[in-house]
């Protein structure tokens, strides 16, 4: 659990959160996204305290994309897209606008050749990226994923983070969970480590991805090697 | 182009409507006397009298009935995110029917204007649905295996009561309750349909008016929460609902299984998983099976009777298996 964490997180920043297992990443995650309102203290969006906002009105600015969507009924992919349209309308049909924002999200994610499929015959790769589109269907300001690169190869792991850089830089602000310090400080704006519950470090990739953090808070013994002008972790 | 839900709605919508309207005039003709509308409606004997008095409301209950079992079957489906929940898997059924027997035992008629075995089944499914729940959620997730093996024991400690209570019973009430077990339908009186109507047709609007939130809950809890749905409203709505229509159903016409299975499986085939059409669509349909189902127990074997319930449980026991067989193969069960 989390103790004693105050940050702020700023719009058209990737930020990246990264730690061990059970030091608390997802816990944050999930109390920004008001998953969670049994907590102590305060966490606020624009000013408000997140516990205050309805479901609709904070959907409406925060997106959250999950791990991995694994689904037991035949939703198509564009269904499933659609679902991000549902903080937006009361009818019970999407409205034209819905339809336009579905649109774009998936081309956005560059999903919109399997928009018909069973959403369940997709691979992991094409599943993320539509749940990705349908946290952007959203229209969102921020978006919060929990190690949305988890389950995908290489070149998905790449493409995601840059998708995820791009809505940094048009002024998104984007939170993710991960476990791959790498991607992290290839792509991330800014770095936070969290450990036992604490914020280790916090700053931009160089500042916090150094060896002495690696070991006090992962406690592994890495060399960082510099190729580029960056610096990349080498395991032993 | 993104394809736009609205069409394909009214098109099942006006198929299910049709379908469901024929159903309802071809089926009071089917039995093992013919009559015909002509002379029915002209007051003549005995036409009249089977009509209006045997025929019309054994139909009207099985759409009833149907109606509400099937959208309970939806309703759980999606907050289970299991295709093989439904009222009788679940053991639901049987709560309900020894609610029933319970209240048949005791003599109960009323409770002040509630009739008192509707009363005391949904109170019954009620219960059962807690134990079920409670056994099945480990963690913040809900095993579907737990799940079923729940409603498997249920339906036993149910069944065993109910033939305990029957042991205790009285000759007369024996003959009640055996009757009402075998999951039969039989011509109820107009007010006792007024009282089913009252239960299932609100609930039925109300559910189906939440269609596109259920689409979010059936893919996850906090998939729904954290794209505006009050997910735990609608989740106890849903419970709530989906025992007062079991409850009261099963109440008037015992315990029929399945059809909360097989018909949200075979329109999920042809339409797809979203709930705008899928829950409609069940519930007109869903009646329209069950009233089917008793035009053909009514003539196989005419003039014998077979009850509805075998009928249903002959075409829905197949059906579940091979759900069970391809979620098997889906997902860890």
């Amino acid at each position: 659990m989390l103790s004693g964490v105050s940050l702020a997180l700023r719009p058209a920043e990737l930020t990246a959160v990264v730690g061990p297992n059970g030091a608390g990443k997802s816990t944050m995650l999930s109390i920004a996204a008001g998953l969670r309102t049994n907590y102590l203290g305060s966490c606020k969006y624009n000013g408000r305290e997140i516990r205050s906002w309805s479901r609709r009105e904070l959907a409406r600015s925060i997106a959250f994309v999950p791990q991995s969507l694994r689904l037991d009924f035949p939703f198509r992919t564009e269904e499933i897209v659609m679902m991000g349209r549902t903080p937006h309308g009361e009818g019970w049909f999407e409205t034209p606008e819905d339809l336009a924002a579905v649109e774009r999200a998936m081309l956005e994610t560059d999903t919109t050749a399997f928009r018909g499929r069973d959403f369940r015959s997709l691979s992991g790769g094409e599943r993320q990226r539509v749940v990705l589109a349908s946290a952007l269907a959203q229209q969102p300001r921020a978006l919060l994923l929990d190690e949305p690169t988890t389950f995908l190869d290489l070149k998905h792991q790449i493409d995601m983070y840059r998708l995820l850089r791009d809505q940094a830089r048009a002024g998104m602000l984007v939170i993710a969970v991960t476990h791959d310090l790498n991607l992290a400080a290839a792509y991330a704006d800014r770095i936070i480590a969290i450990d036992h519950g604490r914020i280790a470090a916090d700053g931009s990739p160089r500042d916090v991805i150094t060896q002495a953090n690696l070991l006090a808070v992962f406690g592994v013994d890495a060399k960082l090697q510099n190729v580029d002008g960056r610096s990349w972790i080498a395991y032993d | 182009m993104i394809s736009r839900p609205a069409p394909r709605f009214w098109v099942a919508i006006s198929v299910s409507a049709v379908v469901l309207l024929l159903t309802a005039i071809i089926t009071p003709l089917i039995g093992s006397s013919h009559i015909d509308y002509g002379r029915a409606l002209a007051g003549a004997s005995p036409d009249h009298e089977i009509l209006f008095y045997a025929r019309l409301p054994r139909v009207l209950l099985a759409l009833l009935a149907g109606g509400g079992l099937s959208a309970t079957g939806v309703l759980f489906q999606a907050l289970l995110r299991d295709p093989l929940a439904e009222p009788y898997t679940l053991g639901i059924s049987s709560g309900a029917s020894f609610g029933a027997v319970l209240a048949l035992c005791l003599g109960l008629t009323s409770f002040g204007a509630i009739p008192a075995i509707p009363f005391a089944s949904t109170l019954g499914a009620g219960v059962v649905l807690v134990i079920v729940l409670v056994l099945a959620y480990e963690g913040r997730r809900i095993s579907s295996f737990t799940l079923l093996l729940a409603g498997v024991t249920i339906n036993s400690i149910s069944l065993a009561l109910i033939l305990f209570l029957h042991n205790l019973a009285t000759f007369q009430q024996s003959f009640a309750i055996t009757r009402w077990m075998m999951g039969g339908l039989d011509a109820v009186d107009y007010s006792t349909l007024v009282w089913l109507a009252a239960v299932i047709v609100p609930t039925c609007l109300a559910v189906s008016w939440r269609a596109r939130d259920w689409n979010l809950l059936a893919v996850g809890e906090e998939w729904a929460a954290t794209r505006g749905v009050a997910a735990s409203r609608l989740t106890v709505i849903g419970y709530v609902a989906g025992s007062l229509m079991t409850g009261f159903s099963t109440a008037l016409t015992g315990p029929i299984g399945f059809v909360g299975l097989i018909v949200p499986h075979a329109l999920r085939l042809w339409l797809g998983a979203d709930h705008r059409t899928l829950l409609p669509c069940s519930i007109l349909l869903g009646a329209a099976f069950l009233a089917i189902c008793d035009g053909v127990s009514r003539t196989v074997l005419a003039p014998t009777e077979i009850p509805v319930g075998v009928i249903t449980a002959l075409i829905g026991g197949p059906c579940f298996i091979g759900l069970l067989r391809s979620k098997r193969r889906s997902l860890w069960l």
